[in-house]
């Protein structure tokens, strides 16, 4: 702490002179910082202009949709718009947010004073934070010498043999692997710095067993990032040799299969949609307690589930590849793996409802996120069993049935956690409280939004309506339904703006909230809020898992019954 | 393979079909030209049994534990005068959990096992010895089908027999690409099948009534892949003969049109398209030789009349922007004369 | 800020928990193995499919002396650490050097067969499957013993300087870790390229 102040007192001396001294001093503040809070809010910061880059083009995707045989934009570029939309969310909204809270909690519940890694963590946060802007440099440098720049446009799982130099000329192509890759450096070095500091940085008393469920959570998310993420480095390498050094991997003139970047590609990217899904129930395993008033159920069982659902993840990729014609004996095991994920999820569903069971609900605008949450991953998750059966996949891949099954589960459960993530810590980053009117206002929209736009996709995909089309014939029976959903993402997107205008406004006019606005029970709500750099001024310890409720009901604490 | 053998065979002693529940279903449906719940042919009948009874299951579960969620939220919620401080705390039950892991469990292997027939009888179906055989090949945005048993090469309108259950005369679609992932979807006949360079997927399908049934590419190839329409034509058995032997003739040599045919073959036009029984030998474009016998040009995606075919041929933007086939920059007359021709080879 | 760290590990006392250093060498080397293990599913998917020659039978010979070094260098690697450990600096050293010496060679070994396999045989890494594959992975793996050798060379000189010394047993420890991660994955392409692959 005394060195931070410090640090920052030389600046603001050294630049008093002009104006721009005090911003100076802030901006080198942060640009040179390790501290893991800094790192975690510079992430979520980071992640929420992506976010707002993505969803505008989401909006300008949905525009061109809304009416058959529009003309709102070219083909080249809606192929651009869905292709950096998915990339964006995806790496640069899902990955650096949840690593954002990941960096931000992990230390604080497990009474510790900094990331394993402060400088691995900084130097993660700038790679990421690079391979965004490489990303989108792509807008203006993409084609290389020749024309206006481009951005790719190969779709987000980026198939070979599109890929190839022959089918993608010019540079675009070459940003993406560029960006993903150094994307995926920076998320595996988190990820190392997270298990580095749960196993090896916990306060005294703080056993394995004691840990608080999101941390175990974020502790497996990240075990499956090394397994998950090092294949897609690979194949990136592999892609950048073809398309620099005249390699032949993906090349299918020279005898390369196009379906082993789908294997590589899909042993990455099924894994990584948990990788994306856990940091969410993790936030429900801290929220839902606290306002169910309740111990989380079944602990142990919750652990078990995860670590499960890490194992049976990575053996379930090809259940996007249903359509590929990998015959008989692959479709039946890949989706017998698929749909035994359903067991472990189930149990976490279970207990969520057996913690809110007898409980004392308070519906506060974290809470109603959570619920929400609950209920959208619910049909989220048997639209995915329906995916699952492949024979029904032969009919709903690559369809908008598809599409909504992710949006349900991307959107309905994990960008709703990290709203409900939002509400719930911003009064411990900042020291003041959220606006709960605002909140609701949010919630509300956000909902009715969320439910016109992916309720309704599902049907064009039953009817037949196939993805990353960037237009449709008048006589397929899809515009009715198309135009509903387009209106639902504008009411996502007002939403989306109150929430903003929240975030800003209750920074400097929200309520103080104290160190335990929630009456909670974590060691994050031990310190003040913001937590001073170096997080505890005595470093604590633990007997049970909630040490504050043990604090607070010293008659019966929880160390009995562990 | 043996597992798997004893896997379907197992899957066998479930019960059977569920069509006569799925066809009344199926009637709530408007009939939308590609809607996957209106199926035509087995495969898409089987996937519809299937689909049937895993919407049934994922409902009921979607009831039950929806309801559950519902009650919950209604039944636990803080309300004013709550006096306790805080709720009895419950830490789990290893009873109440081991059952429900064991009930989704037990749902699994339904799911499961019915799902692996339904693989099982479409993938492994027998092939009967008079099937009509046609190889497809994706392109950029159009599609080939050869009939190498008739000796028919055409484009992007595949013509295939109705199929009479009493004698079924179901057709293969054996599959590859010339260029980059395309996937073959038809709803009302049979799933999807992805076309892959380099690899060999068939398909087949057995439509029960003639008519026509639409489809289109669904799986991401370029540009212009939300243009790479499909559509099959289920002829009775005597319109198939016909087709046929008209297919099986060399392209029509009209005199009148000698013109237009000229501007055919003196320009580029002939490198990348074949006219049978003509020097026109191209195999980048679509085959053209009896392009006046379809509906449509551009794989589905332009009504054929005289009129598109000349906007077409004069800039093939104007319809399918980012297309393979270059603006020819034909003067009018040649524009005319040379559509004319093309309009003979019926 | 590194304070701030230390400072949570005077605390630790008694309630004992594993070592970063070697949990991140660890989670780095669960990272590196799947990406070596991509490069070798690859190799093997491709083995016997190129469209024309060179065959790998045609143009590889088995590597053993310089295999025998690489593999020999973990034994020298783990004497280092055993010296360190004791305070024998000097002799720590020595083995450092030796380690240094038998990787260089393996190295050595991988240039002159490149050498060979360019401008003799006419295979490079465009010329077919094979020559895309083999460049690949044993050019991911030859990366990986450069990185360590600098690594081991920087401690070399840290030794020279009278820098090193037994407070530093563990971070060479970790460093250990990664050299025998590199002759672990070594084994799995030798036997995949010169042995199964031939
Ligand atoms: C975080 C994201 C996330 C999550 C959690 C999931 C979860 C699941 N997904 Fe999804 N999925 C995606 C993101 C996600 N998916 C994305 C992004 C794609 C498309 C990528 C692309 O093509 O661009 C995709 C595509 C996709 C496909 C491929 C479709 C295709 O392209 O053809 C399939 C097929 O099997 C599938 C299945 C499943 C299943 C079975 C689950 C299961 O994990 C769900 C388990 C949950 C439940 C089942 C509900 C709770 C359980 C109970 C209440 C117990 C009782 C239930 C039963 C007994 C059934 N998903
Ligand atoms: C986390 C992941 C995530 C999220 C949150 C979303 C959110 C949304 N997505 Fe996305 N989507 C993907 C991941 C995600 N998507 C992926 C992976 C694909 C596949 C890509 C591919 O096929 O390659 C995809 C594809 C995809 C498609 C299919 C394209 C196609 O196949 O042709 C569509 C179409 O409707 C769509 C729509 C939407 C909409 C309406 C939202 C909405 O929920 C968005 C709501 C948010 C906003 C509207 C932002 C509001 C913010 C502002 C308004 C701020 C404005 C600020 C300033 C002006 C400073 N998405
Ligand atoms: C560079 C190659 C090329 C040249 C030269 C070319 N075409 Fe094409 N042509 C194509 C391709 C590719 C398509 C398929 C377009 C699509 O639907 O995606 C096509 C489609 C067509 C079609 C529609 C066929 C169908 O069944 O849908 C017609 C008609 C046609 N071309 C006529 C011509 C004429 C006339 C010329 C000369 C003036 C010509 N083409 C020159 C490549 C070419
Ligand atoms: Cu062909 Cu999409
Ligand atoms: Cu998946």
């Amino acid at each position: 702490m005394a060195t931070q102040t410090q640090v920052a007192g030389v600046g603001y001396q050294a630049g008093a002179k002009g104006p721009g001294g005090v911003f100076l001093a802030t901006l080198q503040d942060w640009v040179m910082t390790v501290d893991h809070k800094k790192i975690g809010i510079m992430y979520i910061v980071y992640a929420l202009l992506f976010l707002a880059i993505a969803g505008v083009e989401a909006l300008l995707m949905r525009i061109q949709l809304a009416v058959p045989n529009n003309h709102f934009v070219s083909p080249q570029t809606f192929n651009r718009l869905f292709t950096m939309h998915g990339t964006t969310m995806v790496f640069f909204v899902g990955m650096p947010i949840l690593f954002g809270f990941g960096n931000y909690l992990v230390p604080l519940m497990i009474g510790a004073r900094d990331m394993a890694f402060p400088r691995l963590n900084a130097f993660s946060f700038w790679v990421s934070a690079f391979a965004g802007f490489l990303l989108y440099f792509s807008y203006f440098a993409g084609s290389g010498l020749y024309g206006a720049g481009t951005a790719p446009d190969v779709g987000w799982f980026a198939y070979a043999p599109l890929t190839a130099k022959v089918f993608s000329p010019g540079h675009s192509t070459d940003y993406w692997t560029l960006s993903v890759l150094l994307s995926g450096v920076g998320s595996i070095g988190t990820a190392l710095n997270i298990v580095a500091t749960t196993l090896c940085m916990r306060c005294k008393g703080m056993k394995l067993s004691r840990l608080p469920l999101l941390v175990w959570l974020y502790f497996v998310t990240s075990c499956i990032a090394f397994i998950a993420i090092s294949p897609l480095t690979a194949a990136q390498i592999m892609l950048i040799i073809d398309r620099y050094l005249g390699g032949h991997f993906f090349d299918t003139q020279a005898g390369g299969s196009a379906v082993l970047w789908m294997h590589f590609f899909w042993i990455f990217g099924h894994p990584e949609v948990y990788i994306l899904v856990l940091p969410a129930f993790a936030f429900a395993n801290e929220i839902i307690p606290v306002f169910s008033r309740k111990a989380i159920f079944g602990y142990p069982a919750m652990v078990a589930a995860t670590v499960g659902i890490g194992f049976i993840s990575m053996s379930v990729w090809a259940h996007h590849m249903f359509t590929v014609g990998m015959g008989p004996a692959g479709n039946t095991f890949f989706t017998l793996s698929t749909m035994i994920i359903a067991v472990p999820t189930g149990i976490k569903i279970f207990n969520w409802l057996a913690t809110m069971w007898g409980g004392n609900i308070h519906f506060t605008t974290p809470m109603i996120f959570a619920i929400a949450f609950l209920f959208q991953f619910l049909i989220a998750g048997l639209t995915g069993v329906m995916l699952a059966a492949s024979p029904f996949d032969w009919q709903l891949g690559s369809s908008y049935f598809v599409v909504a099954h992710f949006h349900y589960v991307l959107v309905g459960a994990i960008l709703f956690m990290i709203f409900s993530a939002f509400y719930f810590w911003y009064p411990k980053m900042t020291g003041r409280m959220m606006s709960e009117k605002l909140g609701k206002w949010h919630f509300w929209l956000f909902i009715i939004g969320f439910h016109l736009t992916f309720d309704f996709m599902h049907i064009p995909g039953i009817l037949g309506m196939p993805r990353r089309i960037f237009t449709y014939e008048a006589d397929r029976g899809w515009a009715s339904w198309n135009m509903i959903v387009s209106i639902g993402a504008f009411v996502q997107a007002i939403a989306t703006l109150i929430f903003l205008y929240n975030l800003i406004s209750s920074y400097f006019k929200g309520q103080i909230a104290g160190p335990d606005p929630w009456d909670a029970w974590t060691l994050e709500w031990s310190t003040n809020s913001p937590p001073p750099s170096y997080n505890f001024a005595q470093i604590p310890t633990v007997e049970s898992r909630r040490p504050l409720w043990d604090i607070k009901h010293p008659e019966d604490p929880d160390s009995r019954y562990e | 393979m043996s597992l798997s053998m004893y896997v379907a065979t197992v899957a066998r002693l479930l019960p059977g079909s569920l069509d006569g529940l799925a066809r009344r279903v199926a009637l709530c449906f408007t009939p939308d030209p590609t809607n996957i719940f209106a199926p035509e042919a087995t495969p898409a009948h089987s996937i519809f049994g299937l689909s049937m009874l895993v919407l049934g299951i994922c409902a009921g579960i979607f009831l039950v534990v929806g309801g559950l969620l519902l009650y919950v939220v209604i039944r636990f919620r803080h309300r004013r005068g709550y006096t306790v401080r805080e709720p009895v705390q419950i830490y789990g039950s290893t009873q109440i959990e081991v059952s429900w892991t064991v009930i989704p469990i037990l749902i699994i292997v339904v799911l499961f096992l019915a799902t692996a027939r339904i693989i099982f009888t479409t993938e492994m179906a027998r092939k009967p010895a008079d099937a009509v055989n046609v190889v497809v090949i994706g392109h950029q945005y159009w599609w080939e089908y050869h009939y190498p048993k008739l000796g028919i090469t055409t484009a992007n309108e595949l013509h295939i027999p109705v199929s009479d259950p009493r004698h079924p005369q179901p057709s293969y679609l054996t599959m590859t690409s010339a260029d980059t992932d395309h996937s073959y979807w038809v709803p009302r006949l049979a799933g999807k099948m992805d076309l892959i360079p380099n690899k060999i997927n068939t398909m087949w399908m057995d439509p029960e009534k003639p008519g026509l049934y639409l489809g289109q590419c669904a799986q991401y190839c370029g540009v212009e892949h939300a243009k790479m329409l499909i559509r099959v034509y289920a002829d009775t058995p005597a319109e198939f003969a016909k087709w046929v032997a008209n297919q099986q003739k060399p392209a029509v040599q009209d005199p009148s049109v000698a013109e237009g045919r000229a501007v055919f073959m003196h320009n580029a036009c002939m490198e990348c398209h074949t006219i049978s029984g003509t020097a026109a030998k191209g195999k980048f474009g679509p085959d053209l030789s009896h392009l006046a016998s379809r509906d449509t040009f551009a794989s589905g995606a332009v009504p054929l009349t005289e009129q598109n075919l000349r906007a077409f041929i004069n800039n093939p933007d104007t319809y399918k922007p980012g297309v393979l086939m270059p603006a020819m920059h034909l003067n009018d007359h040649d524009l005319d004369a040379v559509t004319k021709y093309l309009m003979t080879l019926r | 800020m590194s304070t701030a760290v230390a400072v949570a590990h005077e605390t630790a006392g008694e309630w004992k928990q594993p070592s970063r250093g070697i949990v991140g060498m660890f989670c780095l080397i669960a990272a590196e193995s799947a990406i070596f293990v991509i490069f070798v599913v690859a190799y093997i998917y491709y083995t016997g499919k190129s469209l024309n020659g060179p065959t790998p039978r045609q143009v590889l010979d088995i590597p053993w002396f310089t295999s025998v070094c690489l593999l020999s260098s973990s034994i020298t690697v783990h004497f280092a650490v055993h010296a360190l450990q004791h305070a024998r600096v000097r002799a720590s050293a020595l083995w450092l050097a030796g380690t240094i010496l038998l990787g260089g060679i393996f190295l050595a070994g991988t240039g002159m067969e490149w050498y060979r396999l360019i401008y003799h045989d006419g295979l490079t890494i465009s010329t077919n499957l094979f020559g895309t594959t083999f460049y690949s992975l044993v050019g991911l793996h030859a990366s990986h013993v450069i990185v360590g050798l600098i690594m081991l060379l920087a401690a070399l000189i840290f030794a020279t300087m009278g820098k090193l010394g037994k407070q530093h047993a563990e971070r060479l420890e970790v460093l250990s870790l990664y050299w025998h991660f590199v002759d672990a994955v070594w084994v799995v392409v030798f036997t995949v390229v010169y042995v199964l692959g031939r």
